[in-house]
């Protein structure tokens, strides 16, 4: 065993890659609830590339069989309907997990400094996910799918002066249509998830490089024992990789509950009329995109066209999305940790993640003036939490942050 | 012997030149790549007119065919609805009534009036029927004062059901709504009373 090792670490660093990012990385001791999202991701991420490469030996991406051969897969491949269900589950269920490891970073400040590299990267594997998502979603070719796929692509029509050639050039045809579906099948299935797979690569080498943060944001390398340990850190491996996988175990349990009772949650994985085939004749009575995308739908709709374009409100939904890359420069407080913050950034990061989740919630509304004027008050507050941050962060008195971490 | 020297200017400069050549060079390359995206040579042959017979188009139906993949709406009028278009009440509610502002490209120069159709065939609209906010397919919502579309405001029209588009019943747009302009009108001409041909400009005559 020894022998063999030595063998390969002659010719390939493996031991060194094990000790560096397994067993001699120290990762906090104080890990609570919020740490376990990180690794989970990574676990949904191996899901959905198995069970998609699966789904593609059975699907066809052409406009004409698309559906079809996805009723093919639930209805005539063995087992095709649980593999398409754990994918379909998947993609709402790495959402949850995607959102919930973001708001730990809010929480505990793991956004700041020296991190701001791992957060960037983690913003922008963020995005790329919503676009996988939503190119995902166009390829069973419902109605859900075509309709949903003509009004984001739309939106690259409404830039001014390029914006109706640049529509064509994504669309490939005067419509949403098979070139449509087939090029979005290449980029579901091979681009992004191959420009994922390295981002999810950097962003771990990145953190292992800092190190992890805490619940306290503490920096456990500035406490180091004689071995230069450090003293509030231990091995990732075995410590937590036993640790995450009950994790693990938990969630796999309510993901097939999921999976099996209802994977279609109620229209918020799987909308009604997605089981209806694509038709460009009619759109469905009510439409709104799947529920990770409806915070920025809603921002969207709520700003109103100006000066005959839509685009002021493309614009206002895309910068929701990027004002999130400004977070560590925005963020001037002394401490990290919710723990230590001051009340008031208690409250108004309450606010904020208050006005996501109704943003959130009003996207998938009919439009009526009540609803507009609500979308319309939360996207205010939305964009003052960003705006604002420079100020409130330095406001009030933060507690004293202590030498090791607590818990 | 001179002693050699290395030129670090030189060298910088060479360094620039190599890397602005091969910039260009990559964006040569990368333009066939991009080019594959536009439309093929047999998605632009496929933007034929068609003919669509009206002969059987009752009051107040609405048929729906696709043109250039795009749904287009014929539907037929009846004298109140044609009324209403007319009206004061409708028009101070509209955005752009006479497609002269916002939406001045949203229609055939031959299209005129307050009814957007050819003349002397006021009756029967012929409309593109792609909401012109994000390109969803309005609902036909012909009932004048229908209660959730603003009771007696409404005076019969279409709603898109995506974002709450307003538009009357010959498309043009509301004021205050997303879209931002009245729905097209594509090009078309009657080949005999009976036979719209959608596609083709009305000759002139």
């Amino acid at each position: 065993m020894n022998n063999k090792q030595s063998w390969i670490d002659q010719r390939f660093p493996l031991s060194k890659v094990i000790n560096e990012h397994l067993a001699e990385y120290y990762t906090p001791r104080n890990f609570n609830f919020w740490y376990f999202f990180g690794g989970l991701a990574v676990v949904m991420l191996i899901m959905q590339l198995v069970t998609g490469i699966f789904l593609t030996m059975h699907y066809k991406p052409d406009a004409e069989y698309a559906f079809a051969s996805v009723e093919y897969i639930m209805r005539d491949v063995e087992w095709g309907w649980f593999i398409r269900y754990m994918h379909s589950t998947g993609a709402s269920a790495f959402f949850v997990i995607i959102y919930l490891h973001m708001m730990r970073a809010l929480l505990y400040g793991s956004y700041k400094g020296p991190r701001e590299l791992i957060w960037i990267l983690g913003m922008v594997l963020y995005i790329l996910l919503l676009a996988e998502a939503f190119m995902g979603y166009v390829l069973p070719w419902g109605q859900m799918s075509f309709w949903g796929a003509q009004v984001i692509i739309s939106l690259f029509g409404s830039v001014p002066i390029v914006g109706p050639d640049l529509l064509v050039w994504i669309l490939g045809d005067y419509a949403v249509g098979d070139a449509t579906l087939n090029r979005f099948f290449s980029l579901h299935v091979v681009v992004i998830p191959l420009i994922l797979v390295v981002l999810v690569f950097l962003h771990i080498v990145a953190l292992h490089h800092v190190g992890s943060n805490n619940p306290d944001g503490i920096e456990i390398k500035k406490n180091k024992d004689a071995d230069g340990i450090p003293k509030d850190g231990i091995p990732f491996h075995p410590y937590f990789t036993i640790k995450d996988s009950v994790v693990v175990v938990g969630f796999l349990w309510i993901f097939c509950a999921v999976v099996f009772y209802a994977p279609a949650l109620n229209g918020y994985f799987l909308e009604a009329p997605n089981f209806i085939e694509a038709n460009p004749l009619k759109t469905p009575e009510h439409i709104a995109p799947l529920w990770y995308l409806t915070p920025y739908y809603s921002v969207l709709r709520a700003i109103p066209p100006l000066f005959g374009s839509q685009f002021p409100g493309v614009l206002g939904m895309f910068a929701a999305l990027g004002v999130f890359f400004l977070l560590p420069w925005l963020d001037r407080s002394p401490v990290k940790s919710i723990r230590y913050r001051s009340p008031i950034y208690k409250w108004i990061l309450g606010v904020f993640v208050l006005s996501f989740i109704v943003l959130g919630w009003l996207g998938v509304q009919p439009v009526t003036p009540l609803y507009v004027l609500m979308a319309r008050i939360f996207t205010i507050l939305y964009f003052s939490f960003f705006i604002l941050m420079p100020w409130f962060s330095t406001l009030g008195k933060t507690k004293e942050v202590p030498e090791r971490v607590t818990g | 012997m001179s002693e050699q020297t290395i030129d670090l200017k030189k060298r910088r400069f060479l360094t620039k030149a190599t890397s602005v050549v091969g910039a260009v060079g990559v964006g040569f390359a990368a333009w066939p790549f991009l080019s594959t995206w536009k439309p093929s040579a047999k998605a632009k042959a496929a933007g034929a007119p068609i003919d669509v017979d009206i002969s059987k188009l009752e009051s107040g139906q609405l048929v729906r065919v696709l043109w250039r993949k795009k749904p287009v709406w014929i539907f037929k009028r009846d004298e109140k609805a044609l009324e209403s278009l007319d009206s004061e009440d409708l028009i101070k509610n509209l955005d752009d009534p006479d497609g002269t502002g916002n939406s001045k490209n949203q229609q055939p120069n031959y299209v005129t009036s307050n009814f957007r159709t050819i003349k002397n065939k006021e009756s029967i609209a012929v409309i593109v029927g792609v909401c012109t906010h994000l390109g969803c397919s309005p609902t036909y919502r012909p009932e004048p004062g229908a209660a959730d579309l603003g009771g007696d405001s409404w005076k019969g029209g279409f709603y898109c059901p995506c974002h709450g588009s307003k538009f009357d019943l010959a498309g043009r747009v509301y004021a205050g709504v997303p879209a931002p302009t009245n729905l097209a009108i594509p090009p078309y001409q009657y080949v005999t009373d009976s036979l719209i041909r959608i596609g083709v400009d009305q000759q002139k005559t």
